[in-house]
């Protein structure tokens, strides 16, 4: 019987953090119902045993010096953030008991998103909602959870819900959702609602220790300061005004139906880190590529055509052969106006040293995939350049006579001998590398595997780049 | 290992990893939302979390709580869902919580577009939230130092308790270039963190918090970050020179820019215009100290900007205004060429004002 005489163990007998001169007495003000929560949550965390490992989150408030009084971890967080906190909080120790305690201003107002997402998140958290219908700690400002007429300093005349709207029931509204394991409403009116008060908190807390997910306990506290009413009064201006709008009761219970959550351990094994980030492939040496044309030894390639001809994975391919030939390359797609009308370009920059700029004004070689690309970019080429042309979607011929050409129907061999057109840009790839010899052929069928993600695509396009050779 | 041929944004990613992140946060955004995907991808694969956040502000309350949970975590974003987060990031500095933000610069102001712009570098590096603070910028150029400064910034966040940007730019976060990974980090190594909320009994007096009601308390406080960011100032600044030693006219540039810059340098070199070239890769710390210096022996700097010009307000101060200072810059997501920036350079040395 000793036992219930004595301050819990989890609230400090000396308010040590407190800059007041008086360490014995809380900031809150006398008849405020924070004081009795306060109790009950670390008799609850005694009984557990769980105040070592928890973490408690005190957004702003009259909440906001939690750290004051609760013998365990703290963080002190932005206004209506406390349910992201404690996620960032429980994601990194799930083993950790996160305690949420938010006024109603922060999470019905500011935080209400917050509040939403991690309750539909089913985040493993506690948190205990204290609605007193109004801002306490700034000084009795309107609250979301503020009654209809309730004078206020900035609803001086009442609050009126043609222009405020009404009074929120956050409970009612979680409860709707389909994570939350529990959600009740209690109060602290008189001595059998403390009771149900006192429960509801230690069920909360239980369902986290045994893993179950999110539950919320809204607990209708007294502001004598803020209603200004007298302490004694106040339980019954409770009652009175807050009571009939905001029902006590329990709005989810699903705590039988859940089973405790299951989180991953952690890998730090550095190999099995390594292969999970495709990290382990092994290093091939491959034959010094000896070019047909010294241009071609650190080359610009601008590959120009219409979205969904294979543009940007002919470049990243010719760019990866280039990188396992030893060479330094770049890769950048089209940006801005070059990418609407459903063209697309991308730019790759093959140097023997670090690349600088990757951009490509004044491309040695032009992969032109259709007309337009043609028309646009063939004036660009660097004299002695290579101009190479799928005639498929080419009718014009090159106008300039100081560049070599490349040209076949690739589309139409793509489509009549490999039996599709999508490989039409390993065709180009193929014929490229042969005609200029830029690169080792081997680094080409090797550099397929890390792009193309469906695996059984890989045979074809081998077979597409070597029809290529034949027509490079 | 082997090389791999990666998009700067998805370097983020395995970098992070890398280091020993073990959370993920963030919202989607172009151009940034690679880095989100990726996380997707590998995050769960090596049992770490990623959660896609309801908000930025979100975004930045979920690192502010796992930071201060003492574990490495990092969210990336793009300009807009940037200046969301600032209200957290202030949290972060004021609360002394490591983190790693990574912010993928998109044009602006407003909903703006999504191509590359530098214009975020005075909220960058002049602090950006409310409060006296600056962060530590890290400005990368290429894939391999979006790799390298993701690592970097874990080290940095951890080693000064703070949170660390990576600003860089749409064009470095989409190109894709040959990137050399490091070997994972083993948790062994991973400095400890008595102070943060771990949940044990250990660290069951750990605060995470910014609240210093007492006025000289709070400047207290202030001072200390403060010095803590003299030190960053004194031993953190990196930068990189390009035939600077002769050089008649220095050009300053970060990010992509650079990049051009450096074929600005030969193309001009190669006419007989000895030109070279300072990249800040802090730009907070700025290396003013190594500007100072050069204004002593070059009386012309050439600043070349994605902004309305914004460091180029650094290169003044950190030169006193010495040296003339010309300014060149595109906006709007347009990236200049090389001949531009030659053409100025041109105009400058020929007599012409620019």
């Amino acid at each position: 019987m000793g036992k219930l005489l004595q301050k819990p163990k989890s609230f400090y007998n000396e308010f040590f953090r407190s800059p007041s001169p008086d360490k014995l007495s809380t900031h809150y003000c006398p008849g405020c119902g924070h004081g009795v929560i306060h109790k009950y949550v670390a008799e609850a965390m005694d009984d557990f045993g769980i105040a070592d490992n928890t973490i408690w989150i005190s957004p702003v408030g009259c909440s906001v010096f939690g750290y004051y009084y609760f013998d365990c971890g703290h963080q002190q967080v932005p206004h209506g953030r406390a349910p992201a906190v404690a996620t960032g909080v429980k994601r990194s120790h799930p083993e950790a008991i996160v305690i949420s305690y938010q006024g109603d201003g922060d999470l019905a107002a500011i935080g209400g998103n917050n509040i939403i997402q991690a309750a539909n998140r089913g985040e493993n958290i506690t948190v205990i909602f204290v609605n007193n219908s109004i801002y306490g700690m700034t000084g009795g400002q309107m609250a979301p959870t503020t009654l209809v007429g309730q004078t206020t300093t900035t609803s001086p005349y009442g609050r009126n819900p043609a222009n405020e709207g009404y009074p929120m029931r956050m409970a009612e509204l979680i409860a709707q959702l389909e994570a939350p394991v529990y959600v009740e409403r209690v109060a602290l009116n008189n001595a059998q609602n403390r009771n149900k008060t006192r429960k509801a908190i230690r069920k909360a807390l239980k369902i986290q220790i045994d893993k179950k997910g999110f539950s919320l306990v809204e607990i209708l506290s007294q502001c004598p300061s803020g209603w200004k009413v007298s302490p004694v009064d106040s339980l019954k201006w409770m009652e009175e005004n807050q009571m009939p709008y905001f029902p006590l009761g329990v709005f989810k219970d699903v705590v039988e139906q859940r089973n405790p959550l299951e989180t991953k351990p952690r890998i730090w094994d550095k190999d099995t880190i390594i292969k999970m980030l495709d990290l382990d492939r092994q290093v091939k040496e491959y034959a010094k590529p000896n070019p047909t044309k010294d241009i071609y030894e650190q080359p610009k390639i601008k590959v120009a055509g219409f979205g969904g001809q294979g543009i940007l994975m002919l470049g990243v391919l010719l760019s990866e052969a280039a990188m396992l030939n030893g060479k330094q390359v770049t890769w950048i797609p089209s940006y801005g106006p070059e990418m609407r009308g459903g063209t697309a370009n991308c730019q790759v920059v093959i140097r023997n040293n670090k690349v600088g700029n990757p951009s490509v004004d004044k491309p040695t070689i032009l992969i032109a995939m259709n007309q337009p690309s043609l028309d646009r970019f063939e004036k660009d080429v660097i004299p002695g350049g290579l101009i190479v042309i799928n005639e498929t979607l080419v009718t014009s011929g090159v106008t300039r006579d100081d560049v070599d050409v490349l040209a076949h129907p690739f589309s139409d061999i793509a489509d009549k001998q490999l039996g599709t057109v999508k490989v039409q840009n390993s065709l180009i790839l193929g014929a490229l590398i042969k005609h200029t010899n830029m690169l080792d052929q081997q680094a080409i069928f090797d550099a397929l595997p890390a792009h193309i993600k469906k695996i059984d695509l890989i045979p074809l396009n081998k077979k597409a780049i070597e029809l290529g050779f034949s027509l490079g | 290992m082997a090389k791999e041929f990666i998009k700067g944004n998805y370097a983020v990613v395995k970098a992070a990893i890398l280091a020993g992140a073990e959370t993920y946060f963030g919202y989607p955004i172009t151009p940034a939302s690679e880095i989100a995907e990726g996380s997707a991808f590998y995050f769960p694969k090596t049992g770490r979390t990623f959660l896609q956040a309801e908000s930025e502000v979100a975004s930045i309350n979920m690192l502010y709580g796992a930071g201060g949970a003492g574990v490495r975590t990092l969210t990336a974003s793009s300009s807009p869902g940037i200046s969301l987060m600032q209200e957290g990031i202030s949290y972060s500095v004021g609360s002394e919580v490591p983190c790693l933000i990574v912010n993928v610069n998109r044009g602006g102001p407003g909903l703006g577009n999504i191509a590359p712009e530098q214009s975020d570098y005075n909220q960058s590096t002049k602090g950006g939230g409310h409060g006296s603070y600056h962060l530590i910028v890290l400005a990368p150029n290429s894939a391999q130092e979006m790799c390298d400064f993701t690592i970097k910034g874990f080290e940095l966040a951890d080693r000064y308790r703070t949170p660390v940007l990576l600003l860089t730019d749409a064009f470095i976060g989409q190109m894709m270039e040959p990137v050399e990974f490091p070997e994972p980090i083993s948790k062994q190594d991973l400095p400890s963190k008595p102070w943060a909320t771990l949940g044990n009994p250990q660290t069951k007096k750990s605060i995470i918090n910014s609240i210093y009601l007492e006025p000289a308390e709070m400047e207290q406080h202030i001072i200390r970050l403060e010095k803590k960011m003299d030190e960053v100032k004194q031993k953190e600044v990196l930068f990189e020179e390009y035939l600077i030693e002769d050089a008649e006219i220095i050009t300053v540039g970060y990010g992509i820019i650079s990049r051009v810059l450096k074929n600005v340098v030969e193309d001009l070199r190669a006419k007989g215009i000895k030109v070279g070239l300072l990249r800040p890769q802090t730009l907070w710390p700025f290396p003013e100290k190594r500007l100072a210096q050069l204004a002593e022996k070059v009386n012309k700097f050439l600043v070349v900007e994605m902004s309305n010009g914004q460091m180029i307000n650094d290169v003044k101060l950190a030169t006193n205004c010495k040296p003339e200072i010309y300014f060149y810059n595109r906006m709007g997501g347009v990236v200049p060429t090389a001949d531009e920036i030659i053409h100025k350079i041109e105009n400058i040395m020929g007599g012409n004002n620019g």
